[in-house]
């Protein structure tokens, strides 16, 4: 363990401005942790270089477990030697990302007595990120956070941790209960969680309305997406007193309506529900007007992703429509026969929506026994280079 | 700690949400009714019993020791009964029942140097990966990014004064483990020169199938060289994309002097008035330039100052470029339009402009 100061003058450059520091975190760390110190100076020497210095991972992990632990080494170990190791464990997040105090604390003392006392809270995925541990720690750090009720996520070619907007705990405008309908699909599939069998990673994100808190249609490859079939309730009162608090409501919410199925007549609002696309906007402004119908479930989408490898994807339209109480049996069975072709079909490191675009929606939709719908494309095919199937009536011909 | 006679357990999964939410959040968990701004950072729930939430937000650097993790702890105890969460891009969460306290919290955290903001139509938390920190591929540090950004965004943080929500993200590599797609603005580190190969390293590390299917492009081909089997990369073809070296340690493209910074504006991911869109190429390289990155801040600043001064009320960054057009915001920005603009992967064609629609 190196016992000198490190000097670092760049990254002291961070500690500077209003903004909350990391590299404040990582000296709070260093205190404490000769990880964090070497992590620190490591860093510094990046800065100086303008180059990373971890190598690529190797296979580490917890006994049983093929994810959850992502193996990073140093590549100036004779400089850092107690980064020489610096692993991650990726720990899964209670659903909605609540805690008490006391868990916290107890995570804390965990990952003190058994790593670098660095974290994200939380990482991209939504984990618990313990940032920063040697091999020979692994176990023992797996066995207290079991202990403590934690387990470890997803990371490599498994399902990946699902998450989960705040939901029903704090949100009126949650459609469905995403923290319920996220812990119980984490609970179902821990075996594919914990170990990767998969093409490539698999994302679930449960979103409670179309403002789609958690990304998802943007970051998973299933995402559930809350949303309403009958009208937006709607409360004239209130409406008036928004109104009569300074909202300009043919501005800023009838003219801003995309599919401008609402009248303003200087006393009522009248929304044509059949033309509304459920977009959120003018329940946004007027939260204390405007609410979520009442007939409520999900959509489910499909297939979104980042660029790597055939470049990015946004999830699109399987199922428009799933009311609540089907909607863990829904996923579910749809998960099932996803996975299934995705298994069977989808070739090393290719995500499910790069498969569905190799080898067409339409195949995808047989394989997977869905009917096609006409809310699942923007609009139906400009081009006339059709695959007509050969069916009995051109075999007689 | 564990003794002897513990038994191994697995596969536990996450602890029960419910364990971690407040009472009053049982008591109307599912019947809340609407929602009121109070303050930047501080929004009042209602529900139908007629109880009353209150929530104070604030920024968090993500990068926590357990040391400050034990100090919001101690924040959760003093003025929430212990209770806490975090949100969906790195904000904590106060969650307090009496609003006579939120004050005392707002100085508290201000103590701790935790900005308190971040919602309705301000610059919320910045998503972002794990950049020199600890990844292998990073082209650049997210975590010096996002606090040089911020640092000069803070007030943006802290007031509501944007038309719109404005989503920031970084990512290090084209990787993208932060949702930087579709985000309004992002930051995206770039390499910009072809992976070089260790051949001596490659056989015995890399399956060359493999590496040669990684390859979207088909740039990479099995080569024999010195009686080694390796491969090759048509470097013509190459577009920095790393999905070899992700899958072939052999096949490094970090290079100090030539990986940067790339600037997207536009995506968004919400569902509000228009569809979900991916992000835009604004500024296709940037210099690293640690520890401050000036060039990549002066930029970033440029564009939500004329974002802010330009677009109309509710209009998110690239609802507002649908209006006014893409050369009205590069005459307005600055912003150089380059070849690099021009999109040339698949698809691209799309993205050209098949109209007579133009703007004088």
């Amino acid at each position: 363990m190196a016992d000198e100061k490190i000097s670092t003058p760049l990254l002291d450059e961070l500690e500077k401005g209003p903004w909350p520091s990391f590299v404040r975190e990582i000296k709070s760390a260093a205190q404490t942790s000769p990880m964090a110190r070497d992590l620190l100076g490591q860093l510094e020497l990046s800065y100086e270089e303008k180059v990373g210095h971890w190598k690529h991972g190797g296979i580490v992990g917890v006994r049983g477990y093929g994810g959850g632990v992502i193996g990073r080494y140093s590549d100036v170990p004779e400089k850092f030697p107690n980064v020489a190791h610096f692993h991650t464990l990726r720990v899964n997040q209670p659903a909605g990302w609540f805690y008490t105090s006391q868990a916290l604390r107890t995570l804390c003392d965990i990952w003190e007595r058994h790593g670098s006392g660095l974290t994200n809270m939380h990482g991209s995925t939504g984990d618990i990120i313990f940032l920063g541990t040697k091999t020979d720690e692994l176990e023992p750090t797996f066995s207290e956070l079991t202990q403590a009720g934690f387990d470890l996520g997803g990371s490599g070619s498994d399902m990946r941790t699902p998450s989960a907007c705040v939901g029903p705990a704090r949100c009126e405008w949650a459609c469905y209960d995403t923290l319920k309908l996220c812990y119980d699909i984490t609970m179902e599939y821990q075996d594919e969680l914990h170990r990767p069998a998969f093409p490539y990673k698999f994302k679930i994100k449960c979103a409670g309305c179309p403002n789609d808190c958690v990304a998802s249609i943007a970051r998973a490859d299933l995402s559930i997406i809350g949303i309403w079939k009958d009208d937006i309730q709607q409360d004239d009162e209130a409406v008036a007193e928004y109104v009569a608090n300074g909202l300009d409501i043919q501005a800023d919410v009838v003219e801003r309506c995309p599919t401008r199925c609402m009248q303003w007549d200087g006393k009522k609002l009248t929304i044509n529900n059949r033309d509304c696309v459920r977009c959120m906007h003018c329940i946004n402004v007027m939260p204390k007007a405007l609410r979520p119908g009442k007939e409520r479930g999900a959509v489910l989408l499909l297939g979104a992703k980042a660029p790597i490898i055939q470049g990015a994807i946004l999830s699109s339209v399987l199922i428009p429509f799933v009311p609540e109480e089907e909607l863990f049996d829904t996923v579910k069975e749809l998960l099932s026969r996803v996975w299934e072709f995705w298994d069977e079909y989808g070739m090393n490191r290719e995500r499910v929506g790069e498969l569905i675009q190799r080898v067409g929606m339409a195949n995808f939709l047989d394989a997977i026994g869905l009917d096609p719908v006409p809310e699942m494309v923007s609009h139906p095919r400009d081009n006339p280079y059709v695959f007509y199937k050969v069916d009995e009536e051109q075999s007689e011909q | 700690m564990a003794t002897e006679a513990t038994k191994r357990l697995t596969d536990i999964g996450p602890p029960h949400y419910e364990k971690f939410l407040p009472p009053i959040i049982k008591r109307n968990y599912g019947k809340w009714l609407y929602h009121e701004r109070l303050a930047p950072g501080v929004m009042c729930h209602v529900a139908e019993s007629g109880e009353k939430l209150y929530t104070v937000r604030a920024g968090s650097p993500r990068l926590l020791s357990v040391h400050t993790i034990r100090k919001i702890a101690d924040l959760a105890d003093k003025y929430c009964n212990g209770y806490v969460r975090f949100t969906s891009r790195n904000n904590i969460e106060f969650l307090l029942e009496d609003p006579s306290k939120i004050e005392d919290l707002k100085k508290d955290l201000q103590a701790l140097g935790f900005p308190v903001g971040g919602t309705n139509n301000a610059i919320s938390n910045v998503v972002h990966t794990q950049g020199w920190v600890h990844c292998h591929s990073a082209a650049t540090d997210a975590s010096g990014l996002v606090k040089s950004v911020m640092d000069a965004l803070y007030e943006r943080f802290t007031h509501e004064d944007l038309p719109a929500k404005l989503r920031l993200a970084v990512a290090c590599c084209l990787n993208m483990c932060g949702a930087v797609h579709c985000s309004d603005i992002a930051i995206l580190g770039v390499h910009r020169r072809p992976p070089r190969i260790l051949h001596d390293l490659l056989p015995k590390v890399c399956e060359i199938p493999t590496v040669v299917a990684s390859c979207p492009t088909g740039a990479i081909r099995a080569r024999t060289v010195d009686g080694k089997q390796t491969v090759e990369v048509i470097e013509q073809q190459c577009m920095y994309c790393g999905n070899c070296y992700t899958v072939c340690p052999a096949m490094p493209l970090n290079n100090p002097q030539t990986d940067g910074v790339s600037i997207w504006v536009g995506g968004k991911v919400s569902n509000a008035r228009s569809k979900p869109r991916f992000s835009k190429l604004a500024i296709p390289y940037l210099p690293n330039n640690p520890p401050r990155w000036p060039e990549v801040v002066e930029a970033v600043v440029k564009i939500v100052d004329v974002y802010a001064k330009h677009a109309r009320k509710y209009e998110r960054m690239g609802e507002w470029i649908d209006r006014i057009g893409w050369p009205r915001f590069f005459e307005l920005t600055g912003i150089p339009f380059t070849r690099y603009h021009i999109d040339d992967f698949k698809h691209a064609g799309l993205t050209y402009n098949r109209s007579t629609h133009l703007k004088f």
